[in-house]
């Protein structure tokens, strides 16, 4: 008999580390989202029980996946409309000969005939089928390869939880309704599909790097999924300049994960990072990246992004960052992703270049404009352009504003300190 | 007789996958009317609109084709001595009714796999 404590932790482990590869081997026998993401959910917990009595396995995701696969049978075998139904499970493998011989093998985890070399890779390339709305896509991937609880979704798209189950909800029915196939069966299907994953990509590490909600600011778990990710479509994509911008972009943003939150796990500021801590190595690699691919076309997105955020990193102070230029390429970025998100943190070096004044009337715009109504950075950067204005009675107000839309621990406290640095200056 | 394909337009169609009899019962009814008088050539519900994929150019979207409130919501093509025959039959379909409506379109030409050329 296992130690439960110690079986609690492996169960918890390998629910981080392979639920996806284990979703992704489910799927392609249940041809159900529902019933795989029941099934593996079933296996996880089959887990608890069983690795007490016999012992943690050697290989927790083969054990899982073949639990997992026995219940999508069992499920299928109860299932009275079973016969009406084979014409749509037989697919390109034999699903009969799936059903004789359950047992998880190496040819389910590697198999030659697919373009992609990984499970999660594959389960977001479906999920970025184009006749997915793009919203759909990324939710859809955050929730079943990433696991990301559909609140915290909700919260990263700016839309109430409801809105965001129905959503997914839709987009599995669609899934299941239209038939969109739990493989990419050629290569030349990916770069159609690489817009979606990439956004994906990039939502899974900003989900990661400031987690939506929870004590602490950032879920390492899935920013390490996404740089495995970004580095995996690399070596699998190399000319594409947008896969490249998008790795650069996730190795300047991470290379400051030690100093945004200070010892007592409270954020601590842009200006106030020490900068001697950031990592110079993944810096000199990003910046290598970006000047490469500078050189080769017109920038899109994410390498306008890296670029902005390698400005930043390489500045050797807050205030001797190149402004000037920063702003010049937020103008570049606007052009190519005219998102109001981009507007606001253009509002920010704006304000360095033109004053808090001209920012503030530009942040104003995009609060009439409503877009941004529910999004906390918004009042939070606004009450900071007010405070700089001199204006602090309605600075803290924009911070009261701004703690009553946050949810992640560091954030509220960082924001609760400056309301009442606002509220009762010294 | 000519031939008249009739297309229904509704804010969405009532045959969604886990739809009931009751929910597409008023559609079934006035389709076996069609069948049972010997007008109805051949008919087809459509899905919802969720379900809808698009093609324009290189571009693969999700959803209907036409950003309407109303959509394709199925089709089918009648027998008819002559348009204001094919009119009084399809103003019968219920659609009309229920805040949708249809269009009436003289068949030019057609195929169905395993018939003979059913053109009109």
């Amino acid at each position: 008999v296992t130690d439960a404590a110690a079986v609690k932790t492996a169960v918890a482990d390998a629910h981080r580390r392979e639920w996806a590869r284990v979703l992704a081997a489910t799927v392609r026998l249940a041809r159900d989202l529902d019933l795989a993401e029941d099934s593996v959910q079933e296996a996880y917990a089959c887990a608890l029980d069983g690795w007490a009595r016999v012992g943690i396995p050697d290989n927790p995701a083969a054990w899982l996946t073949a639990t997992a696969k026995r219940r999508v049978i069992d499920a299928i075998r109860r299932d009275q409309a079973l016969r009406s139904r084979l014409p749509l499970l037989v697919g390109p493998e034999d699903a009969a000969d799936e059903v004789a011989r359950p047992e998880f093998t190496a040819a389910d985890a590697d198999d030659p005939g697919e373009a992609l070399p990984d499970e999660r890779l594959r389960l977001i390339f479906m999920c970025c089928h184009p006749a997915l709305a793009a919203e759909a896509q990324a939710a859809l991937s955050l929730r079943l390869v990433c696991g990301v609880a559909i609140p915290d979704i909700a919260r990263a798209f700016l839309v109430s939880e409801s809105a965001m189950r129905a959503r997914i909800t839709r987009a599995k029915r669609k899934i299941a309704t239209a038939r969109i196939p739990f493989r990419v069966s050629g290569s030349a299907e990916l770069p159609e599909r690489l817009r979606g994953v990439l956004a994906v990509i990039h939502l899974l590490f900003t989900t990661g790097h400031t987690a939506p909600s929870g004590a602490s600011l950032v879920r390492a778990e899935l920013v390490d999924q996404a740089m495995h990710m970004a580095r995996m479509l690399r070596e699998l994509m190399p000319d594409e300049a947008e896969v490249q911008g998008l790795y650069a972009l996730l190795l300047v943003t991470d290379a400051r994960r030690a100093t945004r939150a200070g010892a007592d796990g409270r954020l601590v500021r842009l200006k106030d990072q020490d900068r001697s801590q950031w990592d110079r190595a993944a810096l000199a690699e990003a910046d290598d990246l970006i000047i490469g691919c500078l050189r080769a076309g017109p920038p899109g997105r994410y390498l306008l992004q890296a670029a902005i955020a390698s400005l930043y990193a390489d500045a050797p102070s807050y205030d001797q960052t190149d402004w000037p230029q920063i702003l010049a390429l937020y103008d570049r970025l606007l052009e190519v992703w005219p998102s109001p998100v981009v507007a606001l943190n253009r509002a920010v070096s704006l304000a360095m270049v033109a004053g808090p004044q001209a920012a503030l009337a530009e942040v104003e715009r995009l609060e009439r404009d409503g877009r941004l109504s529910g999004y906390q950075y918004l009042p939070a950067i606004k009450a900071d352009l007010l405070s700089r204005t001199g204006r602090t009675g309605e600075a803290a107000d924009a911070y009261r504003q701004a703690f009553s839309l946050a949810a992640n621990a560091a954030e509220r406290a960082f924001l609760a300190e400056q309301i009442a640095d606002h509220a009762f200056p010294t | 007789m000519a031939r008249y394909a009739v297309l229904i337009y509704a804010h969405d169609s009532a045959h969604a996958p886990d739809a009931t009899p009751q929910d597409t019962e008023s559609c079934d009814r006035h389709s076996d009317e069609l069948v049972q008088d010997g007008s109805m050539v051949v008919a087809y519900a459509l899905t919802p609109r969720d379900m809808a994929t698009s093609i324009r150019g290189d571009t693969i979207t999700d959803g209907p084709f036409l950003d309407s409130k109303e959509v394709v919501a199925g089709f089918y093509v009648i027998e008819a001595p002559d348009l204001d025959g094919a009119l009084a039959i399809a103003r019968l379909n219920p659609v009309v009714r229920e805040g949708g409506g249809v269009e009436v379109r003289p068949v030019h030409s057609g195929f169905v796999k395993g018939e003979e050329d059913i053109a009109g």
